[in-house]
């Protein structure tokens, strides 16, 4: 494997590597060493999170990173074209991680450039470093990917996540609830793709009635960004807040995941409850960017 | 016994698209890079013994590229292509539609890197009851008749 760029290019084996990896990192069984390997980490959108784990995957395992956030300073902002600004990173670097508001970037990088791209987010389109994380968190506290019921709750629409996640278990026979305000659905292509591959799934306005049965639930953030307007945003950003009120019948299996950042959709008190996860879920994506990163480079 | 009578007028030499789902001869008509002087005839809703209905396009001496064939395969996927010389059948085509199409459709979203960056549009072809283009780079998924054919 070259590049990572969308969950839709994995296959079940591939994906089942890289958990297995992510799995013998943690547990120290590998020791992938990328020393003299440099990662050019080009944040073209902002972010803290997806940057610091990458920051943090590299250099626990022995790399070194460069980084560019945002295009304020870069030659992006005088003009130059994504493709230039590619082609003279690739000259330096190992290895491009790179996240963009422009949907397809990381795949048109990967054709641009001869190192291996892994794309941290385009847009509303994948995320699919986080998925591979978000799966491994499932393996970790659910012990299979097999037969899980998840209630995806939120911003189904511009969550780029949630679109990852769906097709990152479109082969481990889910059942999916989405859970959201009725403008904020699911895209119609990934509905569509669902049907096509006769996966269970329903959605729904409200999620007291299926709670109960779920085994993960994933929460995400209404995204302000995502909206036109302020006005658009303010109407619907406290459609879902998971409170305690709402866990005293779940199954013992359940976990709350989430990519975070959170606003409030989860309170506070949820996170003293053995049902969060979501803070080891960004651990254990360090552990994933790990096995990433040393699957591109070929360090094991 | 009457006379047999064409209801589109043969063509000495071109190409005939028969057998175009009923109500899209228009649609495959505007994919076809006509020169001012082209001599084309439409015929709509005309009776067919295999499907009830059809269109047909017969061109005076234009021959199709292959652009223009994967465009037509992408919009009326049960046309057939005939050549036509000095009145008679010289080639038959059978349309296929290709697993990707390059550079003929225009991205419907605005975010999508083809529509920021110079570069060619990559579509995947997905046969099922209707046909329908994934993006291969924002893998946007639309219906043939929601994006923009160019040839």
């Amino acid at each position: 494997m070259n590049n990572l760029i969308s969950m839709r290019d994995l296959s079940k084996q591939e994906i089942e590597r890289f958990l297995d990896i992510a799995a013998k990192i943690e547990s120290g069984e590998l020791r992938p060493d990328i020393s003299r390997k440099l990662a050019a980490l080009l944040f073209f959108e902002p972010s803290t999170r997806t940057l610091f784990s990458f920051e943090t995957a590299v250099k626990k395992i022995g790399g070194e990173t460069f980084s560019m956030i945002g295009t304020s300073s870069s030659s992006v902002k005088k003009g130059e074209s994504l493709h230039d600004t590619l082609k003279t990173i690739s000259m330096y670097a190992d290895l491009i991680v790179m996240r963009t508001t422009i949907e397809g970037a990381a795949r048109y990088a990967s054709e641009v450039v001869d190192i291996p791209i892994v794309n941290a987010g385009d847009g509303a389109n994948q995320h699919p470093t986080q998925s591979l994380l978000d799966l491994y968190s499932m393996v970790k506290t659910q012990g299979t990917l097999n037969n899980l019921t998840l209630g995806l709750v939120g911003d189904l629409r511009y969550g780029r996540t949630v679109h990852s996640l769906v097709q990152a278990l479109k082969d481990f026979n889910p059942k999916f609830y989405f859970a959201s305000p009725a403008h904020l659905r699911m895209p119609s292509s990934i509905i569509h793709d669902l049907k096509e591959k006769n996966i269970q799934f329903e959605e729904i306005e409200e999620i007291d009635s299926i709670i109960n049965e779920l085994d993960i639930m994933y929460v995400t953030r209404i995204q302000r960004e995502r909206f036109p307007s302020l006005e658009e945003y303010e109407k619907v950003k406290d459609s879902y807040v998971i409170d305690v009120n709402m866990l005293d019948n779940v199954k013992d299996n359940f976990k709350i995941l989430h990519p975070l950042p959170r606003v409030n959709e989860i309170t506070k008190a949820v996170d003293k409850t053995p049902y969060a996860y979501y803070f080891e879920q960004a651990k254990n994506g360090v552990y994933m960017r790990q096995a990433i990163l040393s699957i591109l480079l070929k360090a094991i | 016994m009457p006379k047999k009578q064409l209801k589109v007028d043969a063509i000495k030499n071109g190409t005939v698209i028969d057998h175009i789902a009923a109500g899209k001869a228009l649609s495959v008509a505007e994919i076809i890079n006509l020169n001012s002087s082209d001599e084309i005839m439409v015929g709509i809703n005309l009776s067919s013994r295999k499907t009830g209905k059809k269109d047909i396009i017969k061109i005076e001496n234009h021959e199709l590229t292959a652009d223009e064939v994967n465009s037509i395969a992408l919009i009326a996927p049960s046309a057939t292509l005939t050549i036509i010389n000095d009145y008679k059948v010289t080639k038959k085509i059978d349309l296929e539609l290709p697993e990707l199409i390059n550079g003929l459709i225009e991205c419907p979203n605005h975010s999508c890197v083809t529509n920021t960056e110079n570069i060619k549009t990559r579509f995947q072809t997905i046969v099922n009851e209707t046909i329908s283009v994934r993006c291969v780079y924002c893998e946007k998924k639309y219906n043939v008749d929601e994006v923009n054919i160019n040839v």
